[in-house]
């Protein structure tokens, strides 16, 4: 089973759950998928560093001697990513998708593709658990790339994708292609607003979902009768207590750390694999 | 005309309930602009009154025409995104860089506009909103921030406007870079979490990396003030500034179910959210 956990709205405990689910299913791999900010191997303080990779993307190189300033690589780019001028062509390498197309539109073969590492992959191992994080570098706007690579070590029989805030590219990378996504929400207005918009997503990709409810007692009763009326399944509720928000400012998983949390951690995760179809 | 980006690296550290509660004491003097254009919640507050929307087209899409396929695969061969599979094209794997019609031999592709969002200028109690709704799934949140910016600008310049307030996205990416290129103070919204603290070394990385000033509003520093005191220290060997420490304190949540913005409530934060306006007001003077 491959376990998606996402929000919309950031900071709701996506975090918070997907280490505690992690710790709560034997042998579990957590992959963390926010490369912008990743937070999960902060709760894993004892680990062991298994691996540490380039992310490399490609990124078209210009042979000088070949090319004729015929500006059809610069015209060939939607993303303007190439400059021709009159006598060079400039690359943004930051703007660069890596799609080749600059490559294939070159009549001299004078466009080759190079590659340029954008962020680094990381796998370590804590107490019989694998885990897998990616880590974006400062100033690189596309995430993709480093969510695949992250997404690609997945192994094992329970994997757990903590996903990024939002509901834009990063997120549906993040997705594509889990059993089941749970959604972490907060009962507010701005919980609710956003866990409307990450569910239009789920269902346009037709993934299984359902919903945690977390801080629980805050706010008011929207988010309730919205899973109500939808018909989505509310899977279980954190309520908000001092004492956790403490536990997790200091990096310790909820699961470990207040007896009872393990058990209906695993119960939840039971459920799930239930509903997968 | 300044523009102030109020981000924090991490989500959900109350970056919207801190802007909400700004231009509502900026009242008269700002166009805000709700930058976080994928999860957008200022609006929830502001509760704006449209006046004009404007429809975003983000990047094109492909399209194949049957009739005209021959069923080579060659586009599929060459997509490298993985966006074309059995001659179908998946809209959300689709990056728009129009690979499949250079290699297509028949000319079966064609790279069409897609409506990916949109724009709205709108009224609000606390002054012009400019706000805006990405499709889900949709790509391009970049170019929706830059478009978002963009209207806000001329929104200001129109109306004699000294200020741009912009309520940015969480991480570091693609829609947090376009809300911050150019601005003159970006405002890190942090807690005292170990999470928060990671993120926030990230986020002020990126403001450095782009020579942005920044500074830093430490919310729910009474949560953990060990925590709170240790990123003070970071900020410090980093040359930074700590603009407010605000505590941690219900009338935020009971804010957002009413629809105002926290600083109305007259409650214990209020008085450190007004310092902290002080302080910025005084820092955007200052910057030339």
């Amino acid at each position: 089973m491959i376990l998606s956990i996402a929000s919309g709205k950031g900071g709701t405990g996506k975090t918070l759950v997907a280490t505690s689910l992690a710790v709560s299913l034997p042998n579990a791999q957590l992959l963390d998928c926010d490369v912008e900010e990743p937070n999960a191997f902060l709760f894993f303080p004892n680990r062991a560093l298994l691996e540490r990779t380039d992310c490399q993307v490609p990124v078209p190189v210009i042979d000088v001697d070949r090319c004729v300033h015929c500006g059809k690589c610069s015209d060939a780019c939607a993303f303007n990513a190439l400059a021709a001028l009159a006598k060079e062509v400039l690359v943004f390498p930051e703007l660069c998708h890596g799609c080749g197309g600059c490559v294939l539109a070159c009549p001299e073969k004078a466009v080759k593709d190079g590659r340029r590492p954008v962020g680094q992959v990381f796998r370590a191992r804590s107490g019989g658990h694998d885990l897998v994080w990616g880590e974006l570098r400062l100033g690189e706007a596309r995430t993709t790339p480093l969510i695949r690579a992250v997404r690609e070590r997945a192994s094992g029989d329970t994997v757990i994708v903590d996903c990024p805030p939002g509901t834009s590219c990063s997120l549906v990378e993040a997705v594509r292609g889990t059993d089941f996504c749970l959604l972490v929400t907060e009962p507010t207005p701005f919980g609710l607003y956003d866990l409307d918009l990450a569910l239009k997503v789920l269902e346009k990709m037709e993934i299984p979902r359902g919903v945690l409810v977390n801080k629980s007692g805050i706010g008011d009763r929207k988010v309730y009768e919205y899973l109500q009326r939808r018909k989505i399944p509310l899977l279980m509720e954190i309520p908000m207590s001092r004492e956790i928000a403490e536990l997790y400012s200091r990096g310790r998983i909820l699961a470990e750390a207040i007896p009872g949390w393990r058990e209906r951690f695993a119960a939840v995760a039971e459920a799930i694999r239930e509903m997968i179809p | 005309m300044k523009q102030l980006a109020v981000v924090s690296g991490k989500g959900g550290t109350g970056k919207t309930s801190v802007v909400a509660s700004l231009a509502a004491l900026a009242r008269g003097r700002a166009v805000n602009a709700d930058c976080d254009v994928d999860a957008p919640d200022l609006h929830l507050i502001l509760r704006p009154q449209i006046r004009e929307r404007r429809e975003f087209f983000g990047i094109k899409r492909a399209v194949i025409d049957p009739e005209r396929c021959t069923g080579c695969l060659s586009c599929q061969d060459h997509c490298r995104f993985g966006a074309i599979s059995d001659l179908e094209i998946d809209p959300l794997a689709c990056e728009g860089c129009g690979v499949c019609r250079l290699v297509c031999p028949a000319q079966a592709v064609e790279m069409v506009d897609r409506h990916s969002g949109f724009a709205y200028i709108s009224e609000t109690r606390y002054g012009p909103l400019v706000h805006a709704e990405l499709l889900p799934g949709e790509e391009a949140s970049g170019k929706l921030v830059a478009m978002v910016r963009e209207m806000a600008r001329d929104l200001a310049s129109s109306l004699g406007l000294d200020l741009v307030l912009i309520d940015g996205s969480p991480g570091i990416g693609c829609p947090v870079i376009a809300s911050l290129s150019g601005v003159d103070l970006a405002l890190v919204v942090t807690e005292p979490t170990i999470s928060a603290e990671h993120d926030l070394e990230r986020i002020l990385g990126v403001t450095d990396h782009f020579g942005i000033r920044s500074c830093v509003c430490i919310n729910k520093y009474d949560l953990n003030p060990q925590a709170a005191r240790h990123i003070e220290e970071l900020c410090l060997a980093r040359g930074g500034e700590i603009a407010a420490k605000l505590p941690f304190d219900p009338a935020v949540v009971e804010a957002m179910v009413k629809g105002v913005p926290v600083v109305e409530l007259d409650r214990p934060i209020s008085d450190s959210l007004r310092e902290l306006w002080r302080g910025l007001e005084e820092q955007l003077s200052e910057s030339s």
